[in-house]
């Protein structure tokens, strides 16, 4: 078990450096430097900046500084936003992304997993076809429509929720909701089909030829087995709502760290768009570590190996 | 009500699946008397398992019982609520599967497991269901009781487990124990280990028990009685003696000739009944056997054959037992 | 007196107890017919009502994406004067002069957006964009994931292990991160090489396209890659192969006939399953403006340009966003389809 957590860190460091590094060359590897188009500024000034950003040193010795720094959490000021570092802006604009994310989570496990289990309970009635017809329309549909289709029919048209910003709790439903489209249905499917899965094994008729009721063979027995691939799917889940609060945050006005990233590539503020990269990258990879570790831990199956 | 402790009479089952009504069970009769063992012998699809299934009304969707009426214990079981069966199974009737690899839920304790019927049918607290859970593992003659309430299935071999589920299954001490093909999925000393300890706990306890298999072995060493199955019907019935110095059926001579024999010479071919089973959809209107049966008559393709009876317990349904017996009559 | 003791008291007819003729025997058993794996399956498919509409929806929006526009009387770039803005089926000033003049002027069915581009012709480009980006991502996942891991599970040993230690690296990378960053990266560089002679093209499809393709290129196709190694890896070993070879078999016999068989039917169920995640993924990126140069229309980037006037012109937005959710569910719903009727394990 040790082995297997070191070994799964360790696979973690080496993506963070991974994606570091092809995060780095792939910036440098534009021609002509972050101020190229920038609007007339003389050579002379142009060296300057080059000379206060490091921008004239071999590319090694940066690559190096620049690992180094990162690795200490200094990303550098930037670009656009003048006075401001990196870190700055990540560290007051990341919390809100987060929020909104973490309540997304929320919703899709407890929406997700009741429905999954009772689609599986009503198998082929009306309510299992009802329920996937939802679950299939919430993962096909893609997340900017999701959150147009909201904003135009609760903001605009019905103009019963507000659709800028975050200053009510009522300015919270409609991106949470849009977030939490996608993972809730997939959560959905994913039980269900988990669920169906383990009510056809044969320590469910253990079960019932031990006379237990079917409320107890569901919840204890069953349900502790299906709940297992949903908390694999824990991991992806956050990574997708971190990369989902793009277009949320876009469409919502929404002062977050998605809409940020945005605005750095929209920009071409170099220094930003490295170190969110780099920082939302390690964020997901943690969380995909975690929550394996976790899910080794919860089947006993594992436990000993 | 019956005097038996099982007595099922004429029952008649069918799944009514989307390509149309499976016949399992055409006209089953059985019954069992305290104590006593039952063999119920036949291939995969006779039917064996269905029938001690009704029993306890684990019948599989989409199953239902179409006739006759099954008694246990007093109970008139074609009449009780889901509510009553409840009360009846792994209390006064209990079953172990043919698989303890996946029959025993991997996320709880063997412990818990045992424990879980305990709590269920008897007024004992959580102490007094650990004590009895940690008598029962010692009974089905597991070491280190203590040690294994504690361990989870994937920790124990085949055998362990089958003893567990044997464990849970004679927890509430039953009346009647069905025995599920349990040494299939097991080695053969193994096998003989599990038989073993079954013939021990019945003397023990005074059980009755089924035991559904389609090995000969198995029910040679241990069965009063054996019922042999084909395509849903009893074909033949009688003692352990009746059957295998005796048998009467085409089907149960074929089943005791096909056995591999340690004594037979190397190049002896082995002696399988030709042909392949009906389609259960579509069952002829006479004997299922006879398109398989080297005695086959015109008769046989057309209706069924009434019972002949040889003794108070030996039995077959078959036109050339029945032709044999009426020409022993009509010579008297 | 001889008495026939059967007729007498079973009122039977004595010739029912001659031995039976073996047709008669055979006319009791009553086998039914074993199918071919294909056969099988299409048969189960063509029964599936909800995957027949999702192929036929998906070939009638691939009429009107590939074939239509080279018939239709409007250009996607065109842009007419004095014909902004127009609502559904809306006329100009100008164009209804031209028809009281008796000129024959083609509806705008889905109006103009605000630039006097018809939208109905530019909603068919953006369909088309968004169908070929689906199904070349899914051809290059397809290519370069099974002969990855064709090779892993082949060769196996440490040849295996490397390759896999490289997938699970590339795995664990944000895919959407590292688009965004390889889009954006590689801008200029191919604003350069576009330049150069017979590179032309890139250019018309937009860098922002080639990245995407780069990109599926380099990370998507691990999920394959895994798949098809097991999949073969499940086959080696397998019973199948034993008993064929136990037969005589020779290899590539066993190759043909079982490995392809089994693999292939969760290949296309696989390879159908990407198609809308690609094109998911391209509209999302799309709409972020990471996607085709303008004028060139997706759907993803119509909505992104939609937005700003949703008020006023809602039908700007929602039409495309409709017929890319009608794309990617259909696809979605075929694939399902497809998986429910040739994986024989899930027969019931």
């Amino acid at each position: 078990m040790g082995k297997y957590i070191l070994k799964r860190i360790a696979l973690a460091f080496v993506t963070i450096w991974a994606v570091a590094t092809i995060t780095f060359f792939l910036m440098n590897l534009v021609p002509g430097g972050p101020f190229l188009s920038e609007k007339a500024i003389s050579p002379a000034a142009t060296k300057a900046l080059e000379a206060k950003y490091g921008l004239d040193k071999p590319m090694a010795e940066r690559y190096f500084t620049y690992i180094s720094d990162a690795a200490h959490g200094d990303f550098g000021d930037s670009l656009k936003q003048r006075g401001r570092t990196v870190m700055d802006i990540i560290a007051t604009k990341f919390p809100v992304s987060a929020k909104l994310g973490g309540m997304a989570v929320v919703l899709a496990l407890c929406v997700g997993v009741p429905l999954g289990v009772l689609a599986a309970y009503k198998r082929g009635t009306f309510i299992d076809s009802l329920f996937s017809v939802i679950a299939t329309c919430g993962i096909a549909v893609p997340g900017f429509v999701i959150c147009t289709l909201l904003l135009y029919v609760f903001g605009v048209k019905l103009q019963w929720l507000p659709t800028l910003g975050l200053k009510s709790a009522q300015s919270y439903i409609m991106p949470v909701v849009a977030l939490a489209a996608y993972p809730t249905s997939y959560i959905m499917r994913l039980m269900r089909s988990s669920m169906l899965d383990v009510l056809g094994q044969d320590y469910m008729r253990t079960a019932k030829a031990k006379g237990l009721s079917q409320k107890v063979s569901l919840f204890k027995h069953a349900l502790r087995n299906a709940i297992l691939p949903v908390i694999t799917y824990v991991g992806p889940m956050l990574a997708y709502t971190l990369t989902g609060s793009f277009v949320t945050e876009k469409i919502f006005t929404i002062p977050g760290l998605g809409g940020e990233f945005i605005k750095a590539i929209n920009g071409r503020d170099y220094t930003m768009i490295m170190g969110t990269t780099i920082f939302l990258a390690t964020i997901m990879i943690v969380m995909n570590v975690i929550v394996d570790i976790v899910y080794k831990l919860v089947d006993p199956r594992i436990k000993l190996k | 009500m019956s005097e038996y402790l099982v007595d099922i009479q004429h029952e008649r089952l069918s799944f009514f699946t989307p390509a149309g009504e499976v016949k399992a069970l055409n006209d089953v009769s059985i019954h069992l008397n305290d104590g006593e063992v039952l063999g119920i012998v036949g291939e995969s699809g006779s039917g064996k398992s269905v029938t001690a299934y009704s029993l306890m009304g684990l019948t599989a969707y989409p199953g239902k019982l179409v006739g006759g009426t099954i008694d246990f214990n007093g109970h008139r079981i074609n009449d009780l609520s889901e509510k009553e069966f409840r009360k009846i199974r792994g209390n006064e009737v209990s079953i172990i599967f043919q698989d303890p690899m996946t029959s025993l839920n991997p996320v709880y304790t063997i412990g818990n497991q045992i424990m879980e019927v305990i709590l269920l049918h008897t007024d004992k607290n959580k102490e007094q269901a650990r004590a009895r859970a940690k008598e029962l593992l010692e009974l089905v003659g597991i070491n280190e009781p203590e040690k294994r309430l504690k361990q989870y299935p994937h920790e124990l071999s085949g055998g362990m487990r089958q003893r567990v589920m044997i464990a849970i299954a004679l927890a509430c001490e039953p009346k009647l124990l069905i025995a599920d093909e349990p040494t299939t999925a097991l080695d053969v000393t193994i096998q003989a280990q599990i038989l073993e300890l079954m013939m021990e706990l019945k003397e023990k306890l005074g059980m009755a028990i089924i035991m559904i298999t389609h090995d000969l072995g198995v029910v040679a060493s241990m069965c009063d009685r054996i019922a042999v199955m084909y395509a849903g019907r009893i074909v033949e019935y009688g003692t352990t003696d009746d059957i295998f110095y005796n048998p009467k059926h085409e089907y149960t001579k074929g089943l005791l000739k096909s056995i591999p024999r340690l004594d037979a010479k190397e190049h002896e071919r082995l002696v399988p009944i030709e042909g392949t089973p009906i389609d259960l959809l579509n069952p002829p209107a006479g004997c299922p056997f006879a398109p398989r049966c080297s005695n086959c008559m015109k008769i046989c393709l057309r209706e069924m054959a009434p019972v002949t009876t040889f003794d108070d317990v030996h039995y077959t349904q078959c036109w050339m037992n029945q032709k044999e017996q009426m020409e022993r009559e009509a010579a008297k | 007196m001889e008495k026939n003791p059967l007729s007498f008291q079973l009122k039977l007819n004595p010739d029912d107890f001659l031995p039976a003729t073996d047709e008669e025997k055979e006319g009791l058993v009553v086998m039914r017919d074993s199918v071919s794996f294909w056969k099988d399956g299409f048969r189960r498919l063509r029964k599936n009502k909800v995957a027949m509409v999702c192929l036929f929806i998906i070939i009638i929006v691939m009429i009107f994406a590939f074939i239509v526009p080279a018939f239709y009387p409007y250009s996607y770039e065109q842009q007419i004067q004095g014909a902004n803005n127009l609502a559904p089926m809306q006329y100009s000033a100008k164009e209804m002069e031209q028809i009281a003049a008796g000129e024959k002027v083609f509806p705008h069915f889905f109006g103009t957006d605000k630039m006097g581009r018809d939208y109905a012709i530019r909603v068919m480009m953006g369909s088309r964009i968004s169908l070929l980006v689906g199904i070349i991502a899914a051809a290059i996942i397809l290519v370069i994931g099974s002969i990855f891991g064709s090779i892993a599970a082949f060769a196996g040993g440490w040849v295996d292990l490397i390759m896999m230690r490289i997938v699970d690296i590339i795995y664990t990378i944000p895919d959407v991160l590292l688009i965004v960053l390889l889009s954006f990266a590689l801008k200029a560089p191919l604003k350069v090489l576009a330049q150069a002679p017979g590179f032309g093209w890139i250019s018309v499809v937009g860098e922002n396209l080639i990245s995407i393709f780069i990109v599926f290129a380099l990370l998507y196709w691990v999920g394959m890659a895994r798949m098809v190694r097991s999949q073969i890896l499940m086959l080696k070993e397998s019973e199948y192969v034993t008993a064929a070879r136990a037969l005589g078999a020779s290899s590539a016999r066993i190759i043909k006939k079982h490995l392809l068989t089994n693999c292939i039917g969760t290949l296309i169920v696989t390879t159908t399953l990407q198609i809308p995640s690609s094109i998911f993924t391209e509209s999302f990126l799309s709409f972020l403006g990471l996607g085709v140069a303008v004028p060139m229309p997706s759907l993803g980037s119509l909505a992104s340009d939609a937005i700003n006037g949703l008020n006023t012109y809602p039908y700007l937005l929602f039409i495309p966003a409709a017929v890319i959710s009608l794309i990617i569910l259909s696809f979605n719903l075929l694939g399902d389809g497809l998986r429910d009727a040739f994986d024989p394990k899930l027969k019931n």
